[in-house]
């Protein structure tokens, strides 16, 4: 794998892509490659000559085992985005290079190749056989590979007990809830055991308590398989909850991207601003978030790790005014993080206008 | 006053005024009413001549078609009509149950029955064969063409207008095409029964692969599907219930027509049966015999339609169980088999153990006519003298002290003038505008009379009603449509099959659409209504025919009811499927808000059931149609008389071009009514399935 990047390898590479509808979608990119100098000036020319820009100039790596989030509100082309990248969409320009390779420049045949062995795909809602019951449902792509039937039921089985559908083999989809059908949906995207993972607003069409399950499960199978994973979705909340890092989308480009807690610290512009403010913040910030940096002692104060969540030290720096040292993962303190700096931090992430307070002599 | 001025308002204007000019001015210039004979264009003779010329040419190449089709026909009723009648009976029951379960079953074995001891077991079996090898090959052809249109942009346009053709001429039409190409028999049958019932097939197959949600083609795609694995095993599958739906329409619409084509003979089957005794004029045999053909047609649907709706139901189940039905079939028919060799009576129902409760039902019938023949006379002179005479000939042909009772007056003209403008002003301005100059218009109409109407006058109102439903195109089309007309010199045929069919669509449409809000708000009146309804449209048209003939006599009355009976159907049905699938928010939010129940159904219910009763409206044209064809042989005078002429005279270009006449109208009403209602529904945010 050529590309790296801080030491960890890139899997997935997405690289000025663009996905223009209309009847000359073409004659805006004539020299290949979407990499333009005056960006917005590019799109108002493309949608003044009627054409509609579901994605412009769209960029990111994923890289090896991590989950990408790309987050947006519907009409951000965060579905054309990610079916850019399994090419169920043709990009208009740009490039989508995999292990290494330009995706775009493989043939019908070599693309069916891939799909069957490197990629899984799960759908908002579902995309199930409804001919199919669950095994074959879940064994349909290994099926297309032409594997006989006693092989892939196995195959199927082990993927069944992933995602804990045992027992319900023999049901149609209709027969199973919504949340049993997307089991059955990241069963069958898992049979094939794909390197990446692409999952469309797995948990959209969901109950709120059911996608809070979904979350979790999908959170432990991937401590499991360890997948390079791109996940979109339209909650905020659920891109923080899952996110190692994350992109925002509006208008079919890229706004920001970074970790979660970047978002929240660093938002570009208002617009990111304004999912960041409903955020419970003591739920997102780390130690290291707070922690202020010190020369003076240590002694007699508690340590945690960077990573502690705010919300989980409210009680102990409550009783202990110096408050606590916060230590990197090689021991080494990065700070002390006390009661007010807490305060400040949350104060700067509120949203509320300041209350009036009389100041009285 | 309400009314706005605008160009809508004058455009309708001018048509009214230009109306008026070209009525008064037909008396003066005679081209305005008849459309001079000598520049009639004659393409009937052309056709006739191209005819000649493709027979004497390629004639051997039809013939050796209809040589090869012979075979599998022979074969199969070689089959049917060998086999022990307990055998076939048997094994239909068992499709029954597989198909539909105990009910179906019951009422299989009670059909059986019935063919069996009424003694029309041979004939039904006839016919039968010709069902049964039409049904796969018209699926066969429906399929490719179905899934050729999904494929290509370009052949679609091309199909699809080419489905309308074979479901709209009239089969009369081309069943002499047939004839002359392919020769006299059972394959003319078989052909025209192709013709008319691959076109459903592609359609469903069309719209099935169209509606195959995006996320299972592309789960499809991802799973790493070539095209032809995308193609037979996630397309295919997800779409089994609408191709089932096809192979039912297929199935009715192969039964209808091989009854209908029995008119031309030697086939000795069911519908031949049926018509050589209505032209006996024996009443209670042609009854028996149509209801012969009324079970097989609800067996038949039923049977099919459970097909499509069990493959939506997807249940875990062995592949045990179809292999017990089979050799259920198998072991129960060999028993049957065995038996009858024994049992004369299971192979062969002795025909003095026939039932004949014919004679009965005539005698019971004349006593009826004898006794009421007071009551049928007056119903039957009433219509014609108030409502048929006036709409054919207008009012100022058809008043007289012979039908009205008194003569047409200048001020009898004036009064009427001056009460319809003032209605129609009155709704004009305290409605709307439109059904205004609609009122007015109408009053005209049943003035003056369709057949006396101008023909130039009738070719702009029905242009310009289509220019407002459909914009350009169909304007377009539809005035070289009217031309077609005008210039073949089918025009005054043309417009007697409009009144007679328009005065049956209006009346269906009236009483269908009051049944259908009846329905929609009591549940009785639905259950009651939906088996009436079901069984009316499953019978093959000749049927619905007979009791009216009984009752009447031929005559275009006779028609008219037949036309109602047939075409009130689909009003019914979808007035109350509008009305009973209303978006419940803005129900209850009408209620909320005070409505009574009188204003919640005139100004919440119908305004939004609109455009499903326009789609219904739509169908009660097309079976208004369907009908008024077959309601020829009652004796009418419009186009379809000629078609039937054509067909009896062996006049191939006259009969075509009668039939393309109809189609036409068929077309452009089609067409406009659709284009109103998906207006309607796009203003209205509606989604309609």
């Amino acid at each position: 794998m050529g590309n790296h990047d801080g030491g960890r390898d890139v899997k997935l590479s997405c690289r000025n892509v663009w996905k223009i509808y209309g009847d000359n979608s073409d004659s805006f990119f004539m020299d290949q490659g979407g990499k333009v100098d005056d960006l917005q000036g590019h799109v108002n020319k493309i949608l003044q000559s009627d054409h509609i820009v579901a994605n412009a100039d769209v960029s990111f790596d994923v890289y090896a085992g991590e989950i990408f989030v790309i987050m947006g509100l519907s009409g951000s082309g965060k579905s054309t985005i990610v079916r850019c990248l399994s090419r169920l969409v043709e990009p208009t320009a740009g490039d989508i290079i995999l292990d290494g390779e330009n995706l775009l420049e493989k043939s019908a045949d070599e693309l069916i190749e891939i799909r069957r062995h490197k990629m899984g795909m799960v759908f908002q809602s579902f995309g199930l056989m409804p001919h199919l019951n669950v095994i074959d449902n879940i064994a349909f792509p290994l099926k297309l590979q032409g594997i006989e039937k006693v092989e892939r039921y196995s195959q199927a089985e082990r993927v069944i007990e992933l995602v804990g559908l045992q027992g319900r083999e023999s049901n149609f989809p209709n027969e199973l809830s919504g949340g049993q059908q997307q089991r059955v949906g990241i069963a069958r995207s898992l049979a094939v055991e794909p390197d990446i993972w692409l999952l469309d607003e797995p948990f959209s069409a969901l109950d709120p308590l059911i996608r809070k399950k979904m979350q979790d499960e999908f959170l432990r199978i991937q401590s499991k398989l360890q997948k390079s994973i791109v996940f979109i979705t339209h909650d905020f909340q659920e891109a923080l909850r899952l996110a190692d890092r994350m992109a925002i989308m509006r208008d079919g480009m890229i706004v920001q991207i970074g970790r979660p807690v970047d978002l929240i610290l660093n938002p570009v512009d208002d617009y990111v601003k304004e999912f960041t403010t409903d955020v419970p913040w003591e739920s997102v910030l780390c130690a290291s978030d707070v922690c202020q940096e010190t020369s003076g002692s240590l002694k007699g104060l508690g340590r945690v790790s960077a990573d502690t969540q705010i919300d989980s030290l409210l009680g102990y720096l409550a009783k202990n005014k110096n408050g606590v040292a916060v230590e990197a993962e090689d021991g080494s303190v990065l700070g002390i993080a006390t009661a007010t700096g807490v305060l400040k931090a949350l104060a700067n992430g509120s949203s509320v206008p300041p209350a009036k307070v009389k100041v009285t002599k | 006053m309400k009314l706005k001025v605008d160009r809508g308002f004058f455009s309708w204007l001018f048509i009214i005024l230009s109306t008026l000019v070209l009525i008064f001015l037909q008396d003066h210039l005679k081209w305005l009413s008849t459309y001079p004979k000598e520049l009639i264009i004659p393409f009937d003779h052309w056709l006739n001549l191209g005819m000649g010329f493709l027979i004497t040419y390629f004639g051997w190449f039809f013939m050796g078609v209809s040589w090869l089709l012979e075979w599998p026909i022979d074969g199969v009723r070689f089959v049917l009509q060998s086999l022990p009648w307990s055998v076939v009976s048997f094994l239909i029951c068992v499709f029954a149950f597989i198909a539909a379960g105990w009910r179906l079953t019951v009422f299989a074995l009670i059909s059986c029955m019935y063919m069996v001891f009424i003694g029309y077991w041979s004939e039904s079996m006839n016919t039968l064969s010709l069902v049964a090898i039409s049904v796969p090959l018209a699926v066969l052809i429906g399929f490719g063409f179905g899934v050729w249109a999904f494929h290509s942009q370009a052949a679609k346009r091309i199909i699809i207008p080419m489905l309308d053709i074979f479901q709209t001429v009239p089969a009369f039409a081309y069943l002499l095409l047939i004839l002359m190409l392919f020769g006299f028999g059972t394959v003319v049958g078989l052909i025209a029964s192709i013709l008319y019932s691959f076109p459903p097939m592609a359609r469903n197959v069309l719209v099935g692969l169209g509606r195959v949600p995006a996320e299972v083609i592309e789960s499809g795609l991802m799973s790493g599907a070539t095209n032809r694995q995308l193609f037979w095993q996630v397309r295919i599958p997800s779409t089994k219930r609408q191709l089932l739906l096809g192979v039912n329409q297929t199935t009715m619409a192969s039964l209808s027509m091989v009854i209908i084509a029995s008119i031309i003979g030697g086939t000795a089957d069911i519908g031949w049966e049926v018509l050589s005794q209505i032209r006996k004029a024996q009443f209670g045999e042609s009854l028996l015999a149509g209801l012969v053909i009324a079970l097989m047609a609800i067996l038949i649907d039923r049977a099919t339609y459970g097909f499509a709706k069990n493959s939506s139901t997807y249940q875990p189940r062995s592949s045990m169980a179809s292999w017990r039905y089979s050799l259920i079939a198998i072991a129960g028919a060999a028993i049957f088999f065995l038996l009858s060799r024994f049992i004369p009576a299971l192979d062969m129902w002795p025909r003095e153990l026939e039932i004949n409760p014919a004679r009965g039902m005539n005698e019971g019938l004349e006593y009826i006519i004898i006794n009421y023949r007071a009551a049928i006379e007056t119903i039957k002179t009433m219509a014609f003298f108030f409502i048929m005479l006036p709409a054919k000939i207008g009012l100022q042909g058809s008043v007289s002290p012979f039908t009205w009772g008194f003569e047409l007056q200048t001020w009898h003209s004036f009064s009427y003038a001056i009460v319809l403008t003032g209605v129609s002003i009155w709704c004009g301005t305290r409605f709307n505008m439109q059904l205004g100059f609609m009122i007015l218009l109408f009053a005209i109409f049943f003035f003056i009379g369709l057949t006396k109407m101008p023909w130039p006058a009738i070719m702009i109102i029905y242009t310009y009603i289509a220019w407002r439903l459909g914009g350009l195109t169909l304007a377009i089309g539809t005035f070289f449509g009217l031309c077609f007309l005008v210039v073949s010199g089918i025009w005054p045929e043309a417009m007697l099959s409009l009144y007679l069919c328009g005065i049956a669509v209006i009346l269906s449409f009236l009483f269908g659409s009051g049944l259908g809000i009846w329905a929609a708000h009591n549940s009785t009146v639905s259950a009651i209504l939906r088996p009436i309804n079901d069984t009316l449209q499953t019978m093959p048209l000749f049927v619905i025919l007979i009791p009216f003939v009984m009752i009447f006599k031929i005559g275009e009355f006779t028609a008219l009811l037949a036309i109602i009976a047939y075409a009130i159907v689909p009003a019914i049905r979808y007035t109350e499927h509008g009305l009973r699938n209303l978006p419940e928010g803005v129900i209850e939010a009408a209620k909320m808000m005070g409505c009574s129940k009188q204003q919640l159904l005139w100004t919440v219910k119908i305004p939004l059931a609109l455009p499903v009763m326009m789609l219904g409206l739509n169908q009660t044209i097309m079976y208004g149609i369907a009908m008024l064809v077959i309601a020829a042989l009652v004796g009418t005078n419009g186009l379809e008389q000629i078609v039937y002429i054509g067909l009896s005279d062996g006049n191939f270009g006259l009969g075509l071009i009668a039939g393309i006449g109809l189609a036409i109208i068929a077309m452009t009403a089609d067409r406009m009514t659709q284009a109103w209602s998906y207006k309607r529904q796009k203003d209205l945010d509606l989604q309609i399935d």
